[in-house]
């Protein structure tokens, strides 16, 4: 049974992120493997003992308590034996050195990757297309909207270039990648539109998988990619 | 709207003016505005007064301006206005004393909306500012947020399905604590007494009325217990207010039913996930055929990844057609689902024929659902 664990999704889930679990849970499902999703809420002890956890967007005061509880709960230990981490948008901010707080103060965040975020004074929103330079991968495509500008450390490597739009804001390049844990501004849910993450990321677990056939999802890409690319 | 422009133009302090000496009573948030608006007008209307109201929905200054300034609404003593929430703040002062309902608060339209709690605090700080009798949903925390710094403040307990967005205090940020229908934060903000729904009965101090709205759905029996609260702070007859709710069966087209080839469909409006939620508790429990359909225009905001705040595993098993321009970002979203659908390229109401079925559900989202009725327009 793979154990999918989506973290605080009442205060991490603005932008349907939520359903990057669902997708991880479906694509194994599909192949005939087991796979459970673990709704973990603010006020639950959190299981130690699932195979990826996923983080989503939030608001900024949802955010800073996020990351408290966070330390509290001593997420960063629960992963370190090499758990898959999915995090995007404020997840993503959450896991790096520091963020700027909902008061305006930087603030610590978890230091399990290499990267920290202050924010930009202007939302960037709309669609964003990556070209993936640390994993193999076809183009990635998702739609950002977010305030703030991620500066990835000197021997951080970020998930790829940015074709359209402005990813971390900062040096033309989108997310991070640092072992097992990925980064990313892409919301769409970003594993609906691009299920070769997702799959990448299942195989991480489970190890190599048979291709499935997703017609409808290649038109969805199709489509997304159409409107930024032109 | 041309005129109405004009007038601003000329006159930044026009709807000050157009206001004055008018009784005035708004209605905001975030879901229901229309159909509220419609059942409190009815209310007024039903009670005697001389009402004008933008049911219409164009509910931005402009919309504003231009209704109160058209002949229609020329000596007219009410004006019942849907406002939206994000423009309530600014057009507020421009009236005196009025009569503010506020429904719910949710997310909406986030690529142009922004967060949600920034909305409350805004109506917080607005509603402090000036005198206003304030009717307001008591299950909404961040409804009570906006509203309990008004002088005047009556609370109708009308319930809250959708809880994503108040998980959170929205004046601390810790997580809000609940059991059954009362809640409460460690900050102090706490569900206040309130008149209580329950079910179609409404309370109010000791005594009970029932509540029969035209339209469907739990989700408006909660709009009408509002209205009604708000229509006695205007001086109607409690009696009379409940007694002209029936006569509200349609909403600038939301529920109608229209005739398409041999098929009955329903149409229904939702733009967000809280609306999309209320919709398919509705619909549950029949077997009528679905068409659901999506844009992602500027008007219903560009990225629809709020399809998967919305549960489309209830709809499993249900014949479905997909369809809008974004049909297949709605495709992808109910094949994970495990809802099986066929995805339509077409318009909207003609996907309605392809069930062969008495009666069809139409879900839309808003530019969908203008277009649609437009469509019908043209029909006829």
């Amino acid at each position: 049974m793979t154990r999918i664990a989506l973290v605080f999704p009442e205060l991490l889930g603005t932008y349907g992120d939520g359903g990057n679990a669902i997708v991880l849970a479906q694509r194994l499902r599909w192949r005939g493997l087991p796979a459970d999703i673990v709704r973990v809420g603010v006020e639950d002890p959190l299981p130690r003992d699932c195979d990826l956890y996923v983080l989503g967007g939030g608001e900024d005061a949802p955010q800073t308590f996020a990351t408290a509880r966070l330390v509290d709960l001593g997420f960063a230990g629960a992963v370190a034996d090499g758990a898959v981490v999915f995090a995007v948008c404020a997840g993503f901010q959450i896991l790096g050195e520091a963020f700027t707080g909902n008061d305006g103060a930087q603030q610590p965040g978890l230091g399990l990757i290499e990267c920290s975020t202050r924010p930009k004074g202007a939302r960037q929103i709309g669609e964003l297309v990556v070209e993936p330079s640390a994993l193999d991968l076809p183009l990635l495509t998702g739609f950002e909207n977010h305030g703030g500008i991620t500066e990835l450390g000197s021997s951080a490597s970020p998930l790829g270039r940015v074709r359209v739009g402005h990813g971390n804001g900062v040096g033309g390049v989108e997310g991070i990648v640092a072992g097992r844990v990925v980064g990313t501004y892409l919301h769409g849910p970003a594993l609906a539109r691009n299920p070769a993450l997702a799959d990448l990321l299942l195989s991480w677990v489970v190890g190599a998988l048979e291709p499935l056939d997703d017609p409808i999802v290649e038109r969805l890409r199709t489509e997304r990619l159409r409107a930024a690319l032109g | 709207m041309i005129g109405a422009k004009v007038t601003l133009a000329l006159a930044p302090k026009a709807l000050d003016e157009l206001a004055a000496g008018r009784r005035i009573a708004v209605v905001s948030g975030t879901n229901g505005k229309s159909t509220t608006t419609a059942l409190l007008s009815a209310a007024c209307t039903a009670a005697g007064f001389s009402v004008a109201s933008n049911v219409e929905g164009a509910n931005l200054r402009s919309g504003i301006v231009a209704l109160l300034s058209s002949r229609r609404a020329r000596d007219t003593e009410l004006a019942v206005l849907e406002i939206d929430e994000l423009a309530l703040p600014s057009l507020l002062p421009s009236f005196d004393h009025p009569v503010v309902v506020l429904l719910n608060l949710s997310r909406d339209q986030l690529d142009r909306f922004g967060e949600v709690r920034t909305v409350a605090a805004e109506w917080r700080r607005a509603l402090a500012a000036q005198p206003v009798t304030v009717v307001a949903n008591a299950d909404d925390p961040l409804v009570v947020y906006g509203a309990s710094s008004a002088s005047d403040v009556t609370y109708v307990g009308v319930g809250l399905r959708w809880r994503q967005d108040s998980a959170s205090c929205p004046n601390c940020g810790r997580q809000i604590q609940r059991d059954e229908r009362d809640w409460w934060c460690e900050c102090g903000l706490r569900r206040p007494p309130a008149c209580e729904l329950d079910g179609d009965t409404l309370a109010v101090g000791g005594q009970t009325m029932q509540l029969r709205p035209g339209v469907p759905g739990q989700y408006n029996i909660g709009n009408a217990a509002l209205a009604v609260v708000a229509a006695t702070k205007l001086g109607v007859p409690s009696a009379v207010a409940c007694g002209a709710l029936g006569a509200v069966t349609s909403v600038a087209g939301r529920y109608r039913t229209v005739t398409v080839g041999p098929t009955s469909a329903r149409l229904l409006l939702a733009k967000n996930p809280a609306g999309w939620g209320e919709l398919l508790a509705m619909i549950e429990g029949q077997d009528r055929p679905l068409v659901l359909a999506i844009n992602a225009r500027i008007a219903d905001g560009k990225d629809p990844s709020w399809l998967w705040d919305v549960e489309f595993e209830r709809v499993r098993g249900r014949r479905v057609i997909a369809a809008g321009e974004r049909a297949a970002d709605l495709a992808v979203r109910l094949r994970y689902a495990d809802v099986e659908c066929e995805v339509w390229d077409g318009a909207v109401l003609d996907a309605v024929e392809r069930f062969d079925a008495p009666d069809v559900d139409v879900l839309v989202n808003y530019t969908v659902f203008a277009e649609a009725v437009r469509s019908l327009g043209r029909d006829e």
